[in-house]
């Protein structure tokens, strides 16, 4: 079957990130300030289609959007076994807000042709809302299931098991689906020397919006829907009391919910 | 006065607790209208409850899916309040499924998505902590109809009477081939404490807490303050306490009135998760600890004499 995994390219979470002011008063997220990593959520979907691979064969392509350095983490895919990259990259996608990201991905997993699975991680660690990859499913009329822990496949049917903050769910859906997974559901591989090398062979393809869209009106939607007005940094959280246990700490934080009217 | 459309998230016949503070965030805005999405019709019951804070109108939405088909049911009924209404924004929970949905409704829709609001002006003007609270931005679309997902716990219900119009939709049934069944729906086991978004007390227990045991004592401490459990990611990890309980930013973003953080070092991706929540106590071993630089009670000890006092302290307070 073909899979296809949404990667994208985050800042280090170690890093501290900072907002910049660029042309007409936007604000974006400084990625470039930051040493970018294949995000780790994205290492689980991929080695999911990695398993599925080996168990039911598959040929897996991954696809991310992103400046020209985002192709590091499609390479970091194929090291780890992913066949094919196909990497969105546009001057005009800088700064997309979630729709517009969703459209240019659901329009590359339409580039790969009769896909049966497409795998995302459920949230990036730098966006962390999660919106993107129910929008793709929307956007690719595809039954979504998200927030996976447990993916089970098999005579063309997706048997998932989805957990937040309402509890969890088993979901059924036919092929071709759509399923993002949380941290819970394997541990990644890492990329062996020999997969590090096989993979500067594997092929990347690079496309433009002229590519990904060739009828020019479908590009329309380029335009971000939402602007951040402002973006100042919050002063840090202060420390506040500080007090060794000396057998009656339990009692103080009492009397300091009390005075803060908290209890 | 326009309207303001809010998702009626409700359960067993009630309206939950975000649901009302949605309504309260959406006269801001204009006139809130509620969009409930049930295989039945709105209860009466809670007809009520949202006529008493503020709802003028009622979308009850019937939907023979809306129980057995994850996501698409709801936005479909959104779609259709909102096409029906031409609303000036629509409002749903910042909860996991609240952003899926308003996702998949500001694509339908072409309109702008403003997630995870904490704060919201007359002009939709929305406003954002991000980056585990490193900055406060304030965004606003400026297409289409505004889809604003809106954090638990940063507005409080409002009681306002008035008299909710109820008007029916029918939903035309969901194509299977692009929906995704629920074959089974397991509950947090919610007992009688509140769910972890929506509690005004939050008490979290970490590492330190040693083992599932150990979490007795984050429980009876939750319970004496009426609150709800929660876990770092490194308590999940090692199995002391279900992953559906995580805070963090890989689990539930939390805003409560009082955090209590046992035995939590405060790792990055949890301060990311809880840093916004009005005051912080924190009990460590550790001296070195990073939950500590942000806490308001900072207490150096051990969380199993501490924890127990505070339990007792707080149940004799309250008498």
């Amino acid at each position: 079957m073909n899979i296809v995994v949404l990667v994208k390219q985050v800042p280090d979470t170690s890093a501290e990130r900072t907002l910049t002011e660029g042309e007409y008063g936007h604000f974006t997220l400084d990625r470039e300030a930051l040493d970018p990593v294949l995000d780790e959520i994205n290492e689980r979907a991929v080695e999911e289609a990695l398993r599925l691979k080996e168990t039911i064969g598959a040929q897996v392509t991954v696809v991310t959007m992103g400046p020209e350095p985002a192709a590091d983490a499609l390479r970091k895919a194929l090291a780890m076994g992913a066949d094919a990259g196909i990497h969105v990259c546009d001057e005009a996608l800088r700064g997309s807000d979630v729709p517009t990201t969703a459209r240019v991905l659901a329009a590359a997993v339409r580039a790969v042709e009769d896909v049966d699975l497409v795998l995302a991680g459920n949230a990036a660690t730098d966006g962390r809302a999660g919106a993107v990859p129910a929008a793709v499913a929307d956007l690719l009329g595809l039954p979504q299931l998200t927030q996976v822990r447990e993916l089970e496949i098999s005579d063309g049917q997706v048997r998932a098991e989805r957990v937040t903050e309402d509890g969890e769910a088993t979901l059924q859906a036919s092929l071709p689906s759509l399923v993002s997974v949380t941290e819970k559901i394997n541990e990644p591989r890492y990329p062996s020397f020999k997969g590090i090398m096989a993979a500067k062979k594997k092929p990347i393809r690079t496309l433009d919006l002229d590519d990904v869209f060739p009828d020019a009106d479908s590009q329309r939607f380029v335009t971000a829907r939402s602007q951040v007005a402002q973006a100042v940094p919050r002063p840090p959280r202060a420390a506040g009391t500080r007090c060794d246990d000396d057998g009656s700490a339990g009692r103080r934080i009492a009397e300091h919910l009390m005075a803060q009217k908290l209890l | 006065m326009p309207q303001v459309l809010v998702l009626a998230d409700h359960a067993e016949g009630r309206a939950k607790k975000t649901t009302l503070e949605l309504l309260a965030a959406a006269r801001r805005l204009g006139e809130p209208a509620a969009v409930v999405v049930s295989a039945t019709g709105p209860s009466a019951q809670l007809k009520e409850e949202l006529a008493c804070h503020g709802a003028t109108r009622i979308y009850a939405v019937e939907s023979a899916d809306a129980d057995d088909h994850l996501v698409t049911p709801t936005v479909g009924a959104l779609e259709l309040a909102a096409r029906e209404a031409s609303p000036v924004a629509v409002l749903v929970p910042a909860t996991v499924e609240g952003n899926e949905v308003a996702a998949r409704l500001a694509v339908r829709l072409d309109a702008g998505l403003l997630l995870d609001a904490v704060d919201l002006d007359a002009s939709g003007t929305a406003t954002h902590i991000v980056f585990g609270g490193s900055y406060t931005v304030t965004s606003r679309a400026t297409h289409g109809t505004p889809v604003i997902s809106v954090r638990p716990g940063a507005f409080e219900p409002e009681e306002q009477m008035t008299q909710a119009v109820e008007q029916p939709l029918t939903l035309p049934s969901v194509d299977p081939a692009g929906s995704a069944r629920v074959i089974e729906r397991r509950p947090a086991p919610a007992g009688d404490r509140p769910a972890l978004a929506e509690a005004s007390v939050v008490v979290s227990g970490g590492r330190g807490v040693a083992g599932p045991e150990g979490f007795k004592v984050v429980e009876q401490l939750a319970d004496a303050l009426g609150g709800a459990v929660g876990a770092s990611r490194a308590a999940v990890d090692a199995g002391y306490y279900p992953h559906q309980y995580q805070v963090g930013q890989t689990g539930t973003s939390v805003s409560p009135q009082l955090y209590i953080a046992l035995g939590i070092s405060g790792a990055i991706q949890h301060l990311a998760g809880m840093q916004t929540s009005k005051t912080i106590i924190a009990v460590n071993k550790d001296p070195e600890a990073p939950i500590f630089n942000i806490a308001d009670l900072a207490v150096v000890g051990d969380l199993f004499s501490v924890a127990p006092q505070l339990t007792e302290e707080v149940t004799r307070r309250k008498g």
